[in-house]
């Protein structure tokens, strides 16, 4: 350790050899002469100093205060209103941040102006004894020696076993965390219910749609009929059914064979679902029949089937096959004819048995 | 004028002139758009409206759609688009289009209230079509609730939940909708002007229109509870104000931390 708060540059104690008998290359500089600061000579500057900390921790005060009053005497009762949240708001975070930063610039404050600044440089040790390795290696050969797990390989390889085997109760357990979707995933609530074909309705208020209410152009965000009556599961199954509603000339649709009857005069349905990573994909655009999912900008052509013709998604969107009941409102002829939304484990098993 | 020349090299200067250039082009602008601004509309059209429609029409819009309106390589028909279609596009100044592009933009309108009413007591006359909405749907006092959740199932995902606009496809947006008139929010939903879908009476009552107004006027007067809302554009936006202003603190602190007194 050396003082060098008295400016001298030399007596660092370190000198830099490149070998025990050549000629030194390189002297080291030191550390520079020391340089007071206002503070340490002159009085009155460092009088000034102690005021600037003490005003910088008073901020600090001040923001407490303000944040403690802030959050008391502002009455979030029945009639207030936006502007006395934001009020609220600005005022708690103002308090919090100066009540922070006033107690942090203050002490860095004081350590920078007022605390002795006299640098000090300490020598490092040897890093490593060869008494002190040696003694090391001859402790871990003693163990293996007592042990003697060299000379009896059966102990080895059972212990070798043990431990290879025992985390596989964790895979078991956490394999087990939460219950198996199953095939939930593949099933959703536009499967007809005892031979009852569920209707199209709007979202959110589940007022069935007319066919004839569909024009050219409209695009509905739909949900199956009965959903808002749900109890229990309402939004998972809602996230499973979501559907968009178009019409478009029946003459840009070109459906491939045996989906022919699944829309009806140029009004289709398809998932909401992207086939990604399941953001709604609700950004119709009537002219150029685009739909564009907002997360990855995965965009589906609805006049080829929704095929993906741009970003990340890998297939097309579930087409819903829809007809016209004996009223004239839009039915679900059956359910998805694949597990709507993005891929998962036994995705393709579950595609296979529905369309089995 | 000497005092105004020395002081050119102060450090505030440059902040000082950006601030008046911004002033200056900020209230010529206003200036410029409060001259075309829409007055109450009527939606009674006399023959002579038809027939100075039909002569602007021929003047201005039929390079395009056609004589008759019949339509052309260039543009679609507009038989049967209704008086709202016409009133919306000539009175947000998309059209007459000024030049080809992803998708027709909102500058100020060429023709002012009464030529724009002539246009479409004309085009309303070729077939039926959304008419101009009536006063009362289109000036709020709907349910805002009820509206907000129409605008958040039927609008948001394009819009934006907060109404700022988004991105489409291939250089098309939808614009964010903050002072936009009431009447032309109406008469947007009614036509589905450009890639935008219609929204007949039939998907959204005409009830419903009128609380999806009340709602956009409503988040639009009384701002963001949670402080400065930066666009209200999410993440990417609030992003870059984090890494821009937040690094930028900390690099200070750091900065200040390890400089010397003096």
């Amino acid at each position: 350790m050396g003082n060098h708060s008295d400016g001298s540059p030399n007596h660092s104690g370190t000198v830099a050899t490149a070998g025990q008998n050549e000629v030194e290359k390189f002297q080291d500089p030191g550390i520079p002469p020391h340089r007071l600061r206002l503070a340490d000579t002159d009085p009155k500057a460092a009088k000034r100093a102690e005021r600037q900390v003490a005003l910088l921790f008073g901020i600090s005060v001040v923001g407490t205060l303000i944040f403690l009053v802030a959050y008391f005497a502002i009455d979030l009762g029945e009639d207030s209103n936006i502007a006395t949240i934001r009020l609220q708001n600005a005022l708690l975070g103002v308090g919090t941040a100066f009540a922070m930063l006033g107690i942090g610039t203050g002490i860095v404050h004081w350590a920078k102006a007022l605390m002795p600044d006299h640098e000090v440089s300490e020598e490092r040790h040897a890093i490593r004894y060869e008494e002190d390795r040696q003694a090391a290696v001859r402790i871990v050969d003693d163990i293996v020696e007592e042990t003697g797990i060299k000379r009896r390989p059966l102990i080895r390889n059972t212990l070798l076993g043990a431990v290879a085997l025992a985390p596989l109760p964790a895979v078991a357990i956490f394999g087990d965390l939460g219950p198996r979707p199953d095939n939930k995933l593949a099933h959703t609530m536009w499967a007809p219910q005892d031979g009852k074909l569920k209707r199209l309705a709007r979202d959110p208020d589940g007022t069935p749609i007319k066919a004839a209410d569909v024009t050219i152009g409209s695009a509905f965000h739909v949900i199956p009929e009965g959903l808002n009556e749900l109890h229990e599961g309402k939004l998972n199954e809602k996230a499973k059914a979501v559907v968009l509603l178009m019409r478009l000339d029946p003459a840009s649709l070109h459906p491939s064979e045996g989906r022919e009857d699944w829309g009806y005069n140029g009004i289709v349905a398809y998932s909401k679902i992207c086939t990604h990573v399941g953001c709604p994909v609700a950004l119709y655009e009537q002219q150029t029949h685009h739909l564009l999912c907002p997360c990855h900008q995965s965009t589906f052509d609805l006049t080829q089937e929704c095929k993906v013709i741009f970003g990340p998604a890998s297939r097309p969107l579930p087409q819903l096959p829809i007809a016209v009941d004996d009223e004239g409102y839009l039915v679900a002829t059956s359910d998805f004819h694949e597990p709507v939304g993005p891929s998962y484990w036994e995705r393709d098993m579950h595609e296979r048995s529905i369309n089995s | 004028m000497k005092a105004l020349s020395q002081k050119r090299r102060h450090p505030l200067a440059a902040i000082a002139l950006l601030l008046m250039g911004l002033l200056l082009t900020g209230g010529l602008y206003a200036v410029a758009t409060t001259v075309n601004e829409a007055k109450a509309s009527t939606t009674t059209y006399s023959a002579n409206d038809t027939e100075e429609g039909g002569k602007l029409f021929a003047a201005n819009c039929a390079t395009c759609h056609g004589m008759g309106a019949s339509g052309t390589a260039d543009g679609p028909s507009l038989v049967g688009v209704g008086a709202a279609a016409v009133d919306f596009q000539v009175g947000t100044g998309r059209m007459p289009m000024q030049m080809n592009g992803p998708q027709a933009l909102k500058k100020p309108a060429q023709f002012n209230d009464e030529q724009t009413h002539q246009l479409s007591a004309y085009v309303a006359s070729l077939g039926a079509g959304p008419a101009i909405p009536e006063e009362d749907l289109v000036n709020g006092g709907g349910d805002a609730a009820a509206g907000g959740e129409l605008f958040r199932t039927n609008c948001a995902m394009c819009h934006n939940a907060a109404a700022a606009g988004g991105a489409l496809t291939r250089g098309k947006f939808a614009p964010a909708l903050a002072d936009v008139s009431g009447k032309h929010i109406y008469e947007a939903m009614a036509t589905g002007p450009q890639n935008m879908p219609v929204f007949s009476d039939s998907n959204i009552t005409p009830e419903g229109k009128k609380d999806i107004i009340t709602f956009l006027k409503q988040i639009e007067s009384t701002g963001s509870p949670g402080g400065a809302d930066l666009g209200s554009l999410g993440p990417v936006a609030e992003g870059l104000f984090v890494w821009v202003a937040g690094l930028g603190v900390i690099i200070a602190f750091t900065i200040w931390l390890t400089s010397r007194t003096s």
